[in-house]
């Protein structure tokens, strides 16, 4: 297959193109680039959503019940679910497709035409995500998937690379992860627009929820002095994922939080911010290659004064 | 060389997926992708997810007795969807009577691990099929 053949796989909603589509990109394949400029016109249709949370609050169960509730409000979804990859091996688990299971039997997920999931390995990137998930977000949104959702790893504190990816974020907690002072730290609890108590049958969700919600006020009020910027109302909301509990109202606050995206210009001006890093990405990939490939011999032979190398490189390459 | 992508695959009413959840824990340490379907699903659900995970390697474990019956759906689910089985690496682990194994291999199956094959034998056909079909593609 060559390059035109992936972008009229890709944009005719064949899967099977889309998926090598796929591994093209996490492999870096030549060909990857070309594809994926070839479909960027078609790209920016989605609501991209990023869930993320600590290792084992229900992630991934979440995601299933939202996809089923997307499903009935006719949304195509796409998922793109990382797991880590290991440190010592490369190798992964990727065990986040196996909580993908609807309530509704008669409407099986796993082989529904309008949901596509993917399970990704982080590949040695820190911060949530994988170098690449961008990247094959992007090509789920070509492929015309309405919604589409970005599982993090089990992530930590400051891991916010979704950040990078995502229009809404959801933070997803559970009983018992936290105090005052948790709430309040720098980091994950940041970077979200909803947050969702999940568990929230076990004991200690009340208090989850009240610390969270006197973080929020805190927020506002910092914020109240700054009357020119729209202001999302930042949620909390309790979940049962397993039961399907909270999961209606977690989807109409995601859809109100796009909404608001638009009505505001926000969406626009994170998407060109967004845009705009990426090809500063790009620019630094391909000079970093040309760096090696025109002065590997230099970077050998002066590894005593780094400073002078690096001087030389930019005065050459930068300032002809 | 790309990482080469495992799906470990539980099909039909076996529910012993203890050996299944070893396997895929082997594979990972031996640097795989493994992607684990849990247990209960139907060969439809499989076929699709080797097309949308577009992965190197199925593994089907079965202990139940049904392989006859299942294997060959897969496979064609899998053709259904517009993939080749060809192009995969198609492995069966389990209970399987000697007269079946040659049965699975005539319809498309790499190979079949009975109980007490050494991982590392696994490990090694595994990297030896990949790289093999790799090359033909």
């Amino acid at each position: 297959m060559n390059v035109s053949d992936f972008i009229d796989g890709i944009t005719a909603g064949n899967r099977r193109v889309l998926a090598k589509a796929i591994s093209l990109v996490e492999n870096e394949h030549p060909l990857a680039k070309e594809i994926l400029r070839g479909v960027y016109g078609r790209t920016g249709r989605a609501q991209i959503i990023g869930i993320t949370g600590f290792p084992g609050t229900g992630k991934s169960t979440i995601v299933s019940k939202l996809v089923e509730e997307f499903r009935k409000r006719e949304k195509s979804v796409g998922v793109v679910a990382v797991d880590p990859s290991s440190p010592f091996t490369g190798g992964a688990l990727l065990g986040d497709r196996v909580r993908l299971e609807g309530a509704d039997v008669s409407k099986d997920l796993w082989i529904d035409a309008k949901v596509f999931f993917r399970s990704m390995g982080s590949r040695g990137r820190v911060g949530g995500i994988a170098k690449k998930t961008g990247e094959v977000v992007k090509l789920l949104d070509a492929g015309g998937y309405e919604v589409i959702f970005v599982e993090t790893v089990g992530a930590g504190q400051s891991e916010v690379g979704i950040m990078e990816i995502a229009d809404t974020i959801v933070v997803v907690l559970m009983p018992e992860t936290g105090d005052d002072i948790q709430v309040n730290k720098a980091g994950i609890l940041e970077i979200g627009d909803i947050f969702v108590i999940n568990k929230s049958d076990l004991e200690g969700a009340e208090n989850v929820e009240r610390w969270l919600k006197y973080m929020l006020s805190l927020d506002e009020t910092i914020q109240s002095a700054d009357k020119e910027v729209a202001k999302w109302q930042k949620r909390v909301i309790r979940t049962v994922a397993t039961k399907g509990i909270g999961i209606k109202e977690l989807a109409d606050a995601i859809c109100e939080h796009f909404e608001f995206l638009k009505l505001n210009g926000i969406l626009k001006a994170k998407r060109a911010e967004k845009a705009k890093l990426m090809a500063i990405e790009l620019a630094i990939e391909d000079i970093k290659a040309e760096i090696l490939k025109r002065y590997g011999n230099l970077l050998e032979e002066n590894a005593s004064d780094p400073y002078a190398v690096a001087e030389k490189i930019v005065k050459e390459l930068i300032k002809p | 060389m790309d990482k080469i992508r495992v799906l470990i695959a539980k099909i039909g009413l076996d529910g012993h997926d203890r050996g299944a959840k070893v396997i895929a824990r082997f594979l990972r340490d031996a640097g795989f992708e493994v992607i684990y379907t849990g247990i209960h699903r139907t060969p439809q659900e499989v076929a699709r997810a080797v097309i949308d995970e577009d992965v190197d390697v199925l593994g089907i474990s079965i202990l139940s007795g049904a392989h006859n019956t299942i294997v060959p759906r897969v496979l064609d689910y899998i053709r259904q969807y517009g993939g080749n089985p060809q192009d995969l690496v198609v492995l069966v682990g389990g209970t399987i009577p000697a007269e079946d194994i040659a049965k699975l291999r005539e319809i498309g199956v790499d190979e079949v691990f009975i109980p007490g094959t050494p991982i590392s034998e696994i490990i090694r056909f595994i990297k030896e099929k990949v790289a093999e079909k790799r090359g033909k593609l």
